[in-house]
This record gives structure tokens, C-alpha cells and sequence, in this order.
């Protein structure tokens, strides 16, 4: 068998399921998107950047950003509060840290539908955290917990926290402790070796776990839809709308391939960012 | 007398370095024939071409002398022992070694006989049912040989046979494979970047250089009579004195003609004396047959049997070595600092033209 | 790493944190499903009575059948391709292209592949059913298939399959006894990943399983019995759905090894 046969046996299936399922399906979104919406909900075949304008139109560019907003508190907190828990981990010794971090991604693996409704029933104005406050006096009526940002930020951090802790790991237990010690020998305090030395040599971890959080993040449907109540529209609902109940395709098509290309280009930062600090990208 | 393997003129390039370039060699018959270089020398591919694994650009491979350029490796009779071991994970160390034979097709109690008939060759009878996981460096390899010479091959390969076992066993493993080699009469063609280890073992020594042998021939004749400076800088430890090949020696600069025979045509030559050829005295001597110099103690090193002694020498930019038997009046008496004269006889140097 | 003793009570106490908050939520699930009054708010007693409801509800157990069917093609599929995929990565000299082709299907958002697939299946006239969500999620699960036996491919010694071949087996002999053997439990680590993400994915299968009932996958009914009408039933179908998974996770994760994914 010649070395181009086989790679034409193994890799072929594989491409050839992608081109079908992937490829041509995101091609066909993107022909949609510069075609028209036709009177009943079709497509016309008549070409058209309107849709991309319309994106521009205050109302949904409005989506954009305040998609954008809570993605990014969703990531600055994952970030903060994931750091510590990823140097921990490495921290940690070495028989445990492969056990703790089975520990953090067991939760991501298992069903998003369910631990996002897991939320409700905690946030719920009858909820568990709300009867908490009344019985111990700390609130005489229900907080407003659900049905806002705040609940759509906590259940995106709790979607997407271990992904955050995974990324930082991998990147913080590359460091060569000599180095950490190194610094030390010359001098620097704790902080200083953590700000000059650590952090860093860890930017293509943080950039990683930022990144995919943040895309994750925004383009999520289930999360705005079951705690956000539906007051807050982010992208992935303007989407899910457009498709299931506006019938308006080309607009939603439109409005996906403006997601990709924000993925993208976060994904190129995420790509320089870890050449520049010398590691890889990200090593899932 | 055909040899059992060999390469006719045989080339490979990856890109645009030639890992092998143009080499032709044989081995004999129930010969120990040791590949030897540095690393990226090109004798771990040259290795690969004869098992079958890289397809050469140019050249034959021959066994018995028929060509067998085009037969795959796994219709090839010759096996190799890779320098990991290569051993199967999953399988038993009896399972590792029948595994040949089932691809022959063998079945039955003529493999069961054949596989104990190997385990015992290699004394592992006791370890059939163990996994590799459960098994010492040593015992790997010596799993690794049963498994190879099991199938009988005209030539067995090994690669870097000795280089995962600590120091104390490689000298036992050495002995080992010169007995098994013995006692099959298989010819072993192996590869190594140890020169002690290629001296210790085989019949014959290629010594390659940038993917050519740079010299081909007995472990006393490579290092007695080195063919060019590579080789004499490679094995051992070597004096070299730059200057003119003249009638009697060689002209160095700032020392004058030092005796040697060979010496005759103007050329630039390099005088080659080992260490342990030269002779260390504490006081002045002249002769009119050695060559001698005089120079100052720089360094000694303490080697047990023998100690080096780096002698500064004026007009010398490295020190002159000198091997002094630890056990002598000379070694005892040497200090740093210390002038010393040191002497050879003229047929201890050898003129490498250059 | 860490020498000084405070730095690490502090590490130690936040990262305790982190599980509580990765925990809490879903130990609270399983408390409740325990729940006789089915309330979070007042404990009335323990009882398995919504376990019962749960395996009497004639929809849950339909589309449990469904997801099960979906899960396991998809499964199947991916474990092959995905595997074969993993091998013919490992042969390229250079796989960066490759690697970003890989992460695509498991980083896009959900929403984009779906509807991207929705528009595919609807502009080619396919009927859309269990086949079409089976070929969507063979999509990303030959992706994950991929990494995983990609990881195990790691400390795979390439020079047992080529001592094979010089002990006279052929390329595909070679494959059946030595390689695959070897790779097995990067495989079924791969498989293990593909199934549990299958049976929990929701908007893909949502968007390709076409009207109608017979088509409805287990989180399909999840999110309409979470959307329209909390019924305490559900705690028990999360109790069972979680521990399923984890479960599943912890075998795949058993399988491998190194390091998690």
C-alpha cells in the first residue's frame, strides 16, 4: 500500500464527513446569508447584504453588545476565580492532581440542560438560596436571583469554570519550579516571583480558557434561555428565534456567520498571543 | 565468499541532507560486524534499509547475493532488534516471541518447542507467562533477542542494542550477545554510537562519517592504523601535531622534524602518537632514534590503572597526552607545574596526510 | 511548588470552594429528588416515589429509546472514523491544519451547527428523523473520538508496529493484532466520550430531529419538561441522567490514564 493510500484510507472518512456535515452546511449558511427572506418564510434567490445591515440596526447590534458584556463578566470571573483553583491543582501533590482535575471536568462532561436547571431551582424567587435568606433574617422578601443577567453570568461561570481551571492547568504545570525557585534565589518575593515569573509564562493558558470561554459563552442559547427567563436576548436566542419562530433564515444566517467570524478572529489573538509567549496553543 | 548482507553503492536522502551516501559493505558469515559514528552518521539507516523499512534512493541490497532491493520488510529474512525493544505491551514474553512463528503459520507443539528452545537461549525460560511491564531493562532485551532470532534470519540487526541499560549491565549484555551470536552462528550487523562497545564485540568495524564509512576494518586495525584524522580523533584518545609530511616525518612548526615513517611528499600531514605511547621522564633525555619534547604539567587526571598527564608543549595550542601507568615511579613523582620531556619511537606515530 | 504553608490553606480552602460550587447545584438535585413533597424548601420525607413517576411516564421512556439509538450509531461511527482519522494525523509531517480542522466541530457554537444543519438537511429535501441528529452529533463526537486517541497515539512506540512487520506480519495483520490491541483503551476512552455527549446534547438534536414525537431525544423532553412546567419528576430524570454520565466520564477517564480532558 503506498503512503498516499493510506492516508486516503484513514484520513478520508473522516474529511469526507466533515466536508458533508460541517463544510457544506456552514457554506449553505453563508450563501443564505446575502439572499433574501422569501414571503412565507423561504429563501429567494436574490442577493441581497440587508442582512447584514440589519445587524447593524441598533436594536440587534444592541444584542451583540450586551452579549458580549455578559460573556466577558462571565470570563473575568471565570478567569478569577479559576486561577487560583488551577494553581492549586498544580499546587497540589502530584498523584492528586490528576484525580482533582477529573474532580473539576467531571461536571463539564455530564448534561448542560440539567445543571443549568439546577440553577432555577436555587435562584428561584422560592428557591433554595432566596428560603436561605428568609429563615436565616437576612432578606425580608425574595431577591430577584432568576430571570436576569446575574443569573445567566452564574450559570455560564458554572457551564464553563472547569474549562477555565483545564486551560490554566495545563499551561501552570508546565512551569519548571527551578524557575519559580530561581526567582526567589534572586530575591523576589512571593507576589513579585507570581507577577514577574508566573503569570507570564501562563498568558497562553489565560489566553486559551479566556478565549473559549468568552466564545462559548456568547454564542450559548440554553443558559440566557432557561435563566434569563427570555428578557435578556443574547446572539445564540436571536438565532434560535430567527430560525424556529421568525422563519426569517437569511437573517439568521447572517447573524451565525457574524458569530463565526468573531470566533475566529478571537481564536487568531488566542493563536499569536500563545506564539508570542512561546507555549502552544491550547493542549485540551 | 558471498557475504549474508550487503549493500551495493547504496544512497538515501531525506531532503537535502544524504543520510547515506553511496556505501557499499558486506557482512560475512557468522560475522560480529559493528556499525559505528556519531550521532547523525547515518548507520541507523543505513541499519533501516537492510531490514527494509526505508527504500534506498540508489543501490542494492543484497542478501546471499540475490538482490532484495524491492522485497518488503516483512518478506525479508533477516530481523531486527529495535533500540527501544519494540516489545508487544499487551502480549506475554512468550506471546512477544511465537509471535514470528504464527506469522509463518506455524502451529501447535512445534512452535511451543521452539519458543521454549528460545527463552532458553536467552535464559528466560522462568518468565514465558510475565508481561514486558513486569520485566527488568535487561530482561526486556534479552526478550527482544529471542523474539528476533526465533525466526532463524540469515543476519540479525540490532539497533543501539546496549544504550537503555545502565553501565554495569551493558558490560555483562556485551559478553551476552557475543555468546548468543556464538552459539546461533547468525551473522549480527549492529549499530552503535559506543565506540568501547563496537572495540568489545565485533569481528569487524565500519566507522562512518556524514553518511560514509570512513574506514572498514578490525577493532586493532581501526585503532592502530587509522585510515584519516576522523578516525583517529574518534576512537581513543590521540595526539595530533599539525604540519609538512618530509623525508623521515614531519616538519612541525616550532619543533622541528618529528620522526616518523611515511613521511616523504611536502604535503600537509598530521602526526598522530597516542597518549600511551609516549614515554614521561623527569630529567632531560636525548636520543638520536625517538622524538622527543620537552614541556610543562598542566593537568593530571587520575584514571585508577593509568593517570593522563597534559603537558604543555611551546607552539602548541592543545596540550600534548601522555599515559603514565599509575604504579611507576615517574606517576608517583609528577606534579603540576613540573618540567617533564616526553618520548616516542618513530613507527609509535602515524602520518595522516591531510 | 508552593512552600509557604499559608499560601497553600488559602489555595486549598478556594479550590474546596470550587467544588462546593461545581457540587452544591447538583447534590441539591439529588437531595430533592429524594424529596417526598418534591419542594426545595421543605423536606417532607424520603421517598422514591418520583423514580416511580418517572419510569411510569410513557414520553420519558420514548425518548429515552430515541437517545439511546442516537447515541449509539453516532457512537459507532465516530469511534471509527474518529479513530482512523487519529492514525492518519499521526502519519502527516505536519498536522496543524489538521488540528484546526479537528477543533472546529467541537468549538463552534452549538447553535450555528444546528441551524447550519437544519438549513443542509432542508435544502438537499432530507427527511429529517433519528438519522439526521446520528449524522450530526457523528460530527462532533468524530472530533473528541479524534483528540482522545490522538492523546493515547502519544505514548504509542511506533517501532512495535514496525518489529511486527519484521517479524514477517503484514500492514493489516499488523493493525488487528498489534496496533489496535494497544490503542484499545484510548478507543473505547474516545467511544465512552462520544456516547455520554451524545445522550446529553440538546440544540443539535432540537434542530435536526424534525416535528413530531417520534423523533424526540431524552434532552429534548428535559427542556420542555424544564420549560414548561417543573414537575419534581425531573429531579429524579437529573439524578439519573448525572449519574449515568459521571459514570461514563469516570470509565473514560480510567481508560486513558494521562492527562484529563
Amino acid at each position: 500500500m503506498s503512503e498516499l493510500t493510506r492516508r486516503l484510507v484513514l484520513l478520508g472518512p473522516g474529511l469526507a464527513w466533515f466536508a458533508l456535515f460541517l463544510v457544506a452546511p456552514c457554506a449553505i449558511v453563508f450563501v443564505y446569508s446575502f439572499l433574501e427572506r422569501g414571503t412565507y418564510g423561504g429563501i429567494d434567490r436574490v442577493f441581497t447584504l440587508e442582512n447584514y445591515t440589519r445587524a447593524a440596526d441598533p436594536l440587534y447590534l444592541g444584542i451583540f453588545i450586551s452579549s458580549a458584556r455578559i460573556a466577558a463578566m462571565t470570563t473575568l470571573a471565570a478567569l478569577l476565580f479559576g486561577y487560583p483553583a488551577a494553581y492549586g491543582i498544580a499546587a497540589a501533590p502530584k498523584r492528586w492532581q490528576v484525580p482533582l482535575l477529573i474532580l473539576v471536568m467531571l461536571p463539564f462532561w455530564s448534561n448542560y440542560l440539567i445543571r443549568t436547571y439546577a440553577w432555577i431551582v436555587l435562584l428561584n424567587r422560592e428557591g433554595l438560596i432566596n428560603h436561605g435568606l428568609e429563615v436565616l433574617g437576612l432578606a425580608d422578601e425574595p431577591l430577584p436571583l432568576l430571570y436576569n443577567d446575574f443569573a445567566i453570568v452564574v450559570g455560564l461561570v458554572y457551564g464553563y469554570l472547569p474549562f477555565m481551571v483545564l486551560a490554566l492547568y495545563s499551561s501552570i504545570a508546565r512551569l519548571n519550579p527551578e524557575t519559580l525557585e530561581a526567582s526567589a534565589d534572586l530575591g523576589a518575593s512571593g507576589l513579585r516571583t507570581f507577577l514577574r515569573v508566573t503569570l507570564p509564562l501562563t498568558v497562553p493558558g489565560i489566553a486559551a480558557g479566556c478565549v473559549f470561554v468568552f466564545v462559548l459563552s456568547i454564542g450559548n442559547f440554553i443558559t440566557p434561555d432557561l435563566l434569563g427567563g427570555g428578557r435578556t436576548l443574547m446572539v445564540g436566542n436571536l438565532i434560535f428565534n430567527q430560525f424556529l419562530s421568525a422563519r426569517d433564515w437569511p437573517f439568521g444566517s447572517g447573524l451565525a456567520f457574524l458569530l463565526i467570524a468573531l470566533m475566529m478572529l478571537l481564536l487568531l489573538v488566542q493563536a499569536v498571543v500563545a506564539r508570542r509567549a512561546g507555549g502552544a496553543g491550547l493542549h485540551a | 565468499m558471498t557475504a549474508v548482507v550487503a549493500v551495493d553503492a547504496i544512497a538515501k536522502r531525506f531532503g537535502a541532507v544524504a543520510a547515506v551516501d553511496e556505501v557499499t559493505l558486506g557482512v560475512a558469515e557468522g560475522e560480529f560486524f559493528a556499525l559505528l559514528g556519531p550521532s547523525g552518521c547515518g548507520k541507523t539507516t543505513l541499519l533501516r534499509l537492510i531490514a527494509g523499512f526505508e527504500r534506498p534512493d540508489t543501490g542494492r541490497v543484497l542478501l546471499d547475493g540475490r538482490d532484495i532491493t524491492a522485497i518488503p520488510p516483512n518478506r525479508r529474512p533477516v530481523n531486527m532488534m529495535f533500540q527501544s525493544y519494540a516489545l508487544f505491551p499487551h502480549m506475554s514474553v512468550s506471546g512477544n516471541v511465537s509471535y514470528g512463528l504464527e506469522m509463518e503459520g506455524m502451529k501447535g507443539p512445534e512452535r511451543s518447542r521452539r519458543v521454549a528452545e528460545a527463552l532458553d537461549l536467552v535464559r528466560l525460560g522462568d518468565l514465558a507467562k510475565r508481561r514486558p511491564d513486569q520485566l527488568s531493562g535487561g530482561q526486556r532485551q534479552r526478550v527482544a533477542l529471542a523474539r528476533a532470532l526465533i525466526k532463524r534470519p540469515r543476519a540479525l540487526l540490532l539497533d543501539e542494542p546496549l544504550a537503555a541499560l545502565d553501565k554495569k549491565l551493558r558490560g555483562e549484555m556485551q559478553v551476552e550477545l557475543k555468546r548468543l551470536q556464538h552459539e546461533t552462528g547468525i551473522a549480527f550487523l549492529v549499530v552503535t554510537h559506543d565506540q568501547e562497545e563496537a572495540l568489545a564485540m565485533a569481528d569487524r568495524i565500519a566507522l562512518m562519517q556524514d553518511g560514509r564509512v570512513a574506514q572498514m576494518d578490525s577493532p586493532r586495525a581501526l585503532y592502530e592504523r587509522p585510515a584519516n584524522r576522523f578516525v583517529a580523533g574518534f576512537i581513543g584518545l590521540m595526539n595530533f601535531f599539525e604540519g609538512r609530511a618530509a623525508a623521515g616525518g614531519v616538519e612541525v612548526e616550532g619543533l622541528g622534524l618529528l620522526k616518523a615513517e611515511g613521511g616523504q611528499s611536502g604535503e600537509a600531514a598530521t602526526l598522530a602518537v597516542r597518549p600511551e605511547r609516549l614515554r614521561v621522564h623527569l630529567a632531560p633525555i636525548s636520543s638520536e632514534s625517538a622524538n622527543t619534547l620537552a614541556g610543562t604539567v598542566v593537568d593530571i587526571s587520575y584514571l585508577g590503572q593509568d593517570q593522563l598527564v597534559r603537558v604543555r608543549v611551546a607552539g602548541q595550542s592543545t596540550p600534548v597526552m601522555a599515559r603514565v601507568a599509575s604504579a611507576t615511579d615517574v606517576a608517583a613523582r609528577v606534579t603540576l607545574g613540573r618540567k617533564v620531556w616526553c618520548e616516542w619511537p618513530p613507527e609509535d606515530g602515524r602520518v595522516l596526510l591531510t | 511548588m508552593l512552600k509557604a504553608p499559608l499560601s497553600r490553606r488559602v489555595l486549598g480552602a478556594h479550590l474546596g470552594l470550587v467544588y462546593l460550587f461545581l457540587y452544591g447545584p447538583i447534590a441539591v438535585l439529588v437531595a430533592l429528588s429524594f424529596n417526598e413533597s418534591g419542594l426545595p424548601t421543605a423536606w417532607t420525607g424520603f421517598s422514591v416515589e418520583w423514580y416511580g413517576k418517572m419510569l411510569a411516564n410513557a414520553a420519558i421512556r420514548a425518548a429515552v429509546v430515541n437517545t439511546l439509538i442516537v447515541a449509539a450509531f453516532s457512537t459507532l461511527i465516530a469511534t471509527a472514523i474518529g479513530t482512523l482519522l487519529a492514525l492518519g494525523m499521526e502519519r502527516l509531517r505536519s498536522s496543524a491544519a489538521m488540528d484546526a480542522a479537528i477543533y472546529m466541530p467541537m468549538i463552534i457554537p452549538d447553535i450555528v451547527l444546528a441551524i447550519a444543519l437544519l438549513s443542509f438537511f432542508t435544502a438537499l429535501d432530507f427527511t429529517l428523523g433519528l438519522h439526521s441528529i446520528i449524522a450530526a452529533h457523528a460530527v462532533f463526537n468524530i472530533a473528541f473520538v479524534c483528540v482522545v486517541v490522538r492523546a493515547t497515539l502519544k505514548h504509542f512506540d511506533k517501532s512495535i508496529v514496525e518489529a511486527s512487520i519484521d517479524l514477517g506480519a503484514s500492514e493489516s495483520r499488523t493493525f488487528l493484532r498489534i496496533t489496535l490491541p494497544v490503542i484499545f483503551p484510548g478507543v473505547l476512552s474516545g467511544a465512552l466520550l462520544a456516547f455520554t455527549l451524545s445522550v446529553d446534547e440538546f440544540i443539535i438534536a432540537y434542530f435536526t430531529a424534525g416535528a413530531g414525537p417520534s423523533s424526540t431525544t431524552f434532552p429534548m423532553q428535559i427542556y420542555s419538561m424544564i420549560r414548561f412546567g417543573v414537575t419534581p419528576e425531573i429531579n429524579a430524570v437529573a439524578t439519573i441522567v448525572l449519574g449515568v454520565s459521571f459514570v461514563l466520564i469516570l470509565v473514560s477517564q480510567r481508560l486513558r490514564r494521562d492527562e484529563p480532558l
